[in-house]
């Protein structure tokens, strides 16, 4: 996929490139204010050349190489650079790939809305995926803290967007656990880890092994794993839900994929490239969290049960699946591992398609709640076989993407003997089959409950199909990533 | 006069050239005429400190002798790595402060007041720096009650605003006086039984005395005057009254550099003077400076938090920054020495842009700045806002700030010395922080503006040293390269110097 491209940059430029123009974006859009049109033609256009560049930069990853981008010394031994990583070229293609669809949904979203302060949401849009960009090409843990902050307060003004009580609140919220947790918890592992081993660089296998105590592995793992608030793991999950307070297109890409990936990303990676899966494995510092990542998982499904909200629903349920991923690096073993990258990007085609489907009922038909729902499925046919689509995916019925990802934790946990996990994963499959049918059951095999008008609205149908697709495409064309998901997993 | 005897005297320059301007400034009839003298004393003031900057980096400990009488007898100066970093931040500091002064304090004063403000605000700039130079004792308290009797001048002007700036600056005048009369009282004490006055003397001569108790006793003096003068909790309570009563500009001078200088002899006594008895000094630090450091940390936080009006609100925001600068010197490795003077210069960067900011935003609205009186200010001033935001997510400490560098350093510090309790409550305060902070933000931005807020406009007359501190709180967390490594010099030449 990356040969025809291959002679126009060298992977450094691709970094720069794919870091640049998000930003640029960003910068650009308050200027081109007064004309709508250019505006809103920003940020798909720019989503498209980050995504030929993340492509490039994957590419070259595919080839055995690191590319690599140094900025500048911050300070003695500690350079503010990037250097991506198998997983981070998995998670930035995911981040830009994903941009290029809810970048057209957002403006459709936000014209058929009649929303106000576009311009200001279109901003620090594009300013948020250059921070999952960097995150995700960050080449230390240092880089990669940085661009976590940045991350939390560039969707501050998106979570607060409406301006209302309810908003400001939320935004309180997320606020305080995100920053709150990343400053207590995991500042102080990331400098703890710089103290012992006198880096913070990602090093395949891990650089903490000789450097600390067997039996102080499970709190430092800790310390990470609540640290890291972004991976909503319980019990510090309440700011996503809060977070749906946002306009959807902030819900669909940054609260389903590029926040949220960023945070169960940051513990891959440190599962990965810090502490080593074997040595994490050995010492046996991340049984705890297997069974806290369990809980999560079938916790967060019952309370998505409990949803009317259709976008809360989704909200539970991202919870109950990024402890999948979670889960997946607390095993601890190349399989599980594999999974996990494979599901940061299986989960996120599906659950964006989600998100994109309840907004698109939303600016056509002004419904929330899945029990208003009824009957709806003849009014917008295509909306809702997306979803049905997303959720098979997410659900981990083959011949759907999610299948992939499912398939290789499964395997991670029989290596493990960890037959109690199975059982977790096949009780959760159960209850997603239920919360994630239940809306398209409704739609299209209830009688209509109440008349609504439905508006044509095609900027928000097509992003839905299109990623809907996706995870189709996923299921048969998954040979790349599984590569690159490989060579992480080593 | 040659080049090479301009060199010589640099010292005395620093300390010299505010002091002289200073009562040229008050004969000056025009207020703006003043000013420039001001803008001129402290711009040299900078070429000074920088110069002194680049002689103790090629590892050069400048001493110089007033008027030629040799120390024990004569006056000494002494300028280490210490000394001339603390030098850099306070007169970089100052001299933006100044610049910034240039509208505020005269929109803020009577019009004849304004010459006899910038003399006095000349001579505290001249004691702050004499502080830093002298090498000593008493001649140190001749410049604490300088630059102490100057503040209180300065901070009584607010009184043209605010009838309560008078309380404050009496307050002021009052602990100040407490705190340096404890100082010169412990200096009494130590100079009864080594007969000395001159720092390195003494910090030769006390470990050879026999009266232990006697340098406990003076020891105790010292540092506890200082404590006061520095504002470290609980002996802070002139400050908060002192920072928010005080004119915009004034306000902005102190905030940057007055406690730092008082800190800075702080570490001086403990690590110079005493360097010599460690068991004297870890009895102070671990015992008095590390947990009063931690109490002011957590106390100004929340105060803080629930304090409305925004100058008061820095003002306890001020006396837990302290807490994090004197706890990194409590802790007294070189690491820690090095976070509290990274400290001091990210704070004064931090607290400088903040008061201007606050300054800026009171110039327009022409009211004390509150909480409330804030909604809307993000959409009516949004540059004087954005720097506010810049300095304000520094304070916090939020990666890619200075402020950011200071927390690293500091909680690297704490984890090597294995203080994970101490780390964790630090953290646990940054995170606090927040809090406030973003109560400010959320006000700014999110709430919609107030009805009489419609009026307000941008005041571009501050943006330069508004912009010049915000931008440096951004570049100093980038490439921060020279400050940690001029704080490691300083920190080393501290412990060095104590043998």
């Amino acid at each position: 996929m990356t040969q025809v491209i291959t002679p126009l940059m060298s992977s450094e430029t691709g970094i720069l490139i794919g870091l640049l123009v998000p930003l640029l974006v960003g910068l650009v859009t308050p200027l081109l204010a007064v004309r709508s049109l250019w505006r809103d033609a920003a940020g798909p256009l720019g989503a498209v050349v980050t995504f030929v560049a993340a492509l490039h930069v994957a590419g070259a990853v595919l080839a055995g190489e690191t590319p690599r981008l140094v900025l500048l010394e911050f300070v003695e031994g500690l350079r503010f650079e990037f250097a991506v990583t198998p997983l981070g070229a998995v998670f930035g293609l995911v981040a830009s790939g994903l941009w290029i669809a809810a970048g057209l949904f957002s403006v459709g979203y936000m014209r058929g809305n009649h929303e106000k302060h576009q311009t200001r949401f279109a901003a620090f849009y594009a300013v948020a995926v250059h921070a999952a960009l960097a995150i995700a090409w960050s080449g230390n843990l240092l880089v990669l803290f940085v661009f976590y902050e940045i991350l939390t307060f560039s969707t501050f003004p998106l979570v607060t967007h409406k301006e209302s009580k309810a908003a400001r609140d939320a935004g309180r919220l997320y606020m305080s656990i995100l920053v709150g947790t990343s400053v207590v918890l995991l500042l102080p592992a990331v400098i703890y880890v710089w103290v012992k081993t006198g880096s913070l660089d990602f090093v395949p296998g891990g650089i903490l092994a000789g450097h600390v105590a067997p039996e102080f592995v499970p709190w430092l793992l800790a310390c990470f794993a609540f640290g890291t608030g972004k991976a909503a793991l319980m019990p510090f999950h309440r700011w996503l839900p809060a977070a749906m307070v946002a306009p959807t297109p902030v819900s669909a890409l940054l609260h389903a994929v590029a926040v949220v990936k960023a945070g169960v990303f940051t513990m891959l990676a440190v599962v990965v490239y810090v502490f080593g899966i074997d040595f994490l494995a050995e010492s046996g510092g991340s049984d705890w969290l297997v069974w806290l990542a369990s809980f999560t998982i079938l916790a967060s499904s019952f309370v998505a049960i409990s949803k009317d909200d259709l976008k809360a629903r989704l909200a539970y349920s991202t919870i109950s699946q990024l402890s999948y991923i979670v889960l997946g690096a607390a095993i601890a073993t190349s399989s599980a591992a594999q999974g996990s990258a494979l599901h940061i990007v299986m989960h996120a085609a599906g659950k964006i398609t989600l998100f994109f489907c309840a907004g698109a009922i939303y600016v056509r038909a002004h419904l929330t709640k899945i029990s208003e729902l009824d009957g709806q499925g003849r009014e917008m046919p295509l909306v809702f076989i997306a979803f049905f689509l997303g959720a098979l995916s997410i659900i981990g019925i083959p011949p759907l993407g999610g299948s992939w990802s499912k398939f290789y934790l499964m395997l991670g946990a029989m290596e493990r003997d960890l037959v109690l996990v199975l059982a977790v994963l096949g009780l959760s499959s159960l209850l997603n089959i239920y919360y994630l049918l239940e809306p398209v059951q409704r739609a299209f095999f209830r009688p209509k409950t109440r008349q609504v008008e439905v508006t044509s609205q095609p900027l928000t149908v097509v992003p839905p199909v299109a990623t809907a697709t996706l995870s189709v495409l996923l299921f048969f064309f998954v040979d790349q990533i599984n590569a690159l998901a490989k060579l992480m997993a080593g | 006069m040659s080049i090479y005897a301009l060199f010589n005297n640099l010292p005395a320059l620093l300390v010299v050239v505010p002091l002289l301007l200073s009562p040229i400034a008050a004969l000056i009839p025009s207020g703006r005429l003043a000013w420039v003298t001001a803008l001129l004393g402290n711009g040299i003031s900078v070429i000074a400190a920088m110069l002194l900057c680049s002689v103790t980096a090629s590892g050069i400990r400048i001493t110089y002798f007033l008027g030629n009488w040799p120390p024990p007898w004569g006056i000494e100066f002494v300028v280490d790595d210490a000394t001339s970093l603390t030098a850099m931040v306070m007169a970089a500091l100052a001299f933006l402060a100044t610049l910034f002064a240039g509208r505020a304090l005269a929109s803020e004063i009577a019009a004849k007041d304004v010459g006899k403000a910038y003399a006095a605000w000349l001579l505290a700039c001249g004691g702050l720096y004499g502080l830093l130079m002298t090498a000593d004792a008493f001649n140190l308290f001749v410049f604490l009650e300088i630059s102490a009797l100057a503040s209180v001048i300065l901070i009584a002007l607010g009184a043209g605003q605010d009838r309560r700036a008078l309380i404050a600056a009496y307050n002021y005048l009052v602990i100040g006086a407490v705190g340096a009369t404890f100082y010169v009282i412990g200096v009494g004490f130590i100079y009864a039984v080594t007969g000395s006055l001159n720092m390195a003397d003494l910090a030769q001569r006390i470990p050879d005395v026999e009266a232990g108790s006697i340098i406990y006793v003076g020891f105790g003096f010292m540092v506890a005057g200082m404590l006061v003068k520095a504002a470290v909790f609980p002996v802070h309570i002139w400050l908060p009254a002192a920072y928010s009563y005080a004119p915009s500009a004034v306000s902005t001078l102190l905030a940057a550099i007055a406690t730092k200088a008082a800190i800075y002899v702080l570490a001086r006594i403990i690590f110079t003077v005493f360097g010599g008895v460690p068991e004297v000094t870890a009895l102070a630090l671990e015992w008095v400076v590390v947990p009063l450091s931690i109490a002011g940390i957590f106390v100004g936080t929340i105060m803080a938090i629930y304090e409305r009006d925004i100058k008061k609100m820095l003002a306890f925001s001020s006396i837990a920054q302290i807490g994090y600068i004197t706890l990194g010197i409590g802790i007294a490795t070189g690491a820690g020495i090095a976070a509290g003077f990274i400290h001091i210069g990210n704070h004064a960067l931090i607290k400088g842009g903040l008061f201007m900011a606050v300054g800026g935003i009171f110039l327009a609205t022409g009211a004390r700045v509150s909480v409330d009186s804030m909604a809307g200010i993000g959409r009516k001033m949004p540059v004087t806002a954005t720097a506010f935001l810049i300095c304000g997510l520094s304070l916090i400490g939020l990666p890619l700030t200075a402020g950011f560098i200071s927390k690293l350093y500091l909680v690297r510090a704490l984890l090597d010395n294995q203080n994970l309790l101490i780390v964790g409550l630090v953290l646990a305060s940054s995170a606090l922080s927040v809090v406030y902070l973003w109560k400010i933000v959320e006000v700014m931005w999110v709430r919609p503006a107030q009805v009489d807020v419609m009026e307000i406009s941008e005041r571009p007359a501050l943006y330069i040293p508004l912009w010049v501190v915000a931008i440096s709180n951004i570049w100093l967390g980038l490439d921060a390269g020279w400050l940690v490594g001029a704080a490691e010099a300083a920190a080393a030449s501290l412990l060095g110097a104590g043998g």
